[in-house]
């Protein structure tokens, strides 16, 4: 507010932009209590596999079927799409939908070959004698990792929706709380997976 | 205006140097446990540690560098709300692990 102007119209424009911004915060804030739930969410599913870390029913081990070659490539491609989303809401930050767009497609392609990583190796853990009902420890470890390439796919099936809508709308205040929540939704599916891949992954092959 | 300092939220909009800042120290923090586990460099317990701290580590550096959480005074609620959580997911966490410790020791006794 630092126009100093008797223009009326531009004092109501002002006021406008508050307002919208004050409805962004309270958007956002909303969307951040959901993301708290969600933790909770994770916490027990992390809470059971801790629980059932060891209740392998003398079937299949961790330590036989983990390759952290492949965890790490994994790893790589959801670090770098958390950073690419960065670089996408750099774009919003000044509205230049072709950056945005552009770094919204290279985030969802890096998710998207995450995710069919991810499959194939449940299809190759199962393939081996690793399936759900092996064991507890399978059953936890399925729970936990497929809970959390289920919030991947939605991350995904979000960006394409979001995709048409900057298509029809470009960046309209709704658009731009869109994709701040979306970012944040996406942010927080990295700072899972970081908890995934140490707890999970490095603990098991050890 | 505001909001040319802070998005939807009251968060920061960051900067590309924050972003790459983040990414690095990121990796630096992926590659430490990593490497410790695959090469076998290290004792059981101290991988173990390194494992907790390089990831509570990377958790920080996300939620500073990608979330810009800064603990200002706008932020607040969201600082309080984080905090908040962090005492429930210790008290699932650790009160699992607590009471299946002790259920699986006094089943074992009979035995």
């Amino acid at each position: 507010m630092t126009a100093l102007t008797n223009d009326h119209d531009l004092h109501d424009h002002d006021d406008h932009h508050h307002h919208e911004a004050e409805a962004a915060d309270r958007y956002m804030f909303g969307f951040w209590l959901y993301i708290i739930s969600d933790c909770l969410l994770f916490s027990t599913l992390f809470a059971t596999y801790a629980v059932m870390g060891q209740s392998f029913a003398n079937g299949i081990t961790p330590h036989e079927l983990f390759d952290l070659n492949f965890v790490a490539v994994e790893t790589a491609l959801l670090l770098l799409s958390s950073f690419t989303f960065g670089m996408a809401m750099l774009g919003a930050n000044v509205e230049n939908m072709a950056k945005t767009k552009f770094w919204l497609i290279i985030t969802a392609l890096l998710g998207l070959s995450f995710l069919g990583m991810e499959i194939y190796e449940f299809i190759h853990f199962s393939h081996e004698g690793a399936t759900p009902q092996t064991s507890g420890y399978w059953t936890s470890f399925y729970s936990l990792v497929a809970t959390h390439g289920l919030h991947v796919t939605a991350g995904l099936i979000w960006m394409f929706f979001l995709f048409i809508h900057f298509n029809r709308d470009g960046f309209s205040h709704e658009n731009k709380i869109r994709l701040a929540c979306l970012s944040l939704f996406w942010h927080f599916l990295d700072i899972i997976w970081i908890c995934v891949f140490s707890f999970v992954y490095l603990r098991g092959a050890m | 205006m505001s909001s040319s300092e802070t998005g939807p939220g009251g968060q920061a909009h960051g900067s590309v140097k924050e972003y790459v800042t983040g990414l690095i120290l990121s990796i630096i923090l992926t590659v430490i446990p990593f490497y410790l586990v695959m090469s076998g460099a290290g004792s059981d317990t101290f991988t173990v540690i390194a494992i907790v701290v390089a990831a509570i580590a990377q958790v920080l550096v996300q939620m500073v560098f990608f979330l810009h959480m800064n603990g200002s005074s706008e932020q607040t609620w969201l600082t309080v709300s984080a905090v908040y959580t962090v005492f429930i997911l210790l008290f699932v966490i650790v009160g699992s692990l607590w009471i299946f410790e002790h259920l699986n020791h006094n089943m074992l006794m009979g035995h």
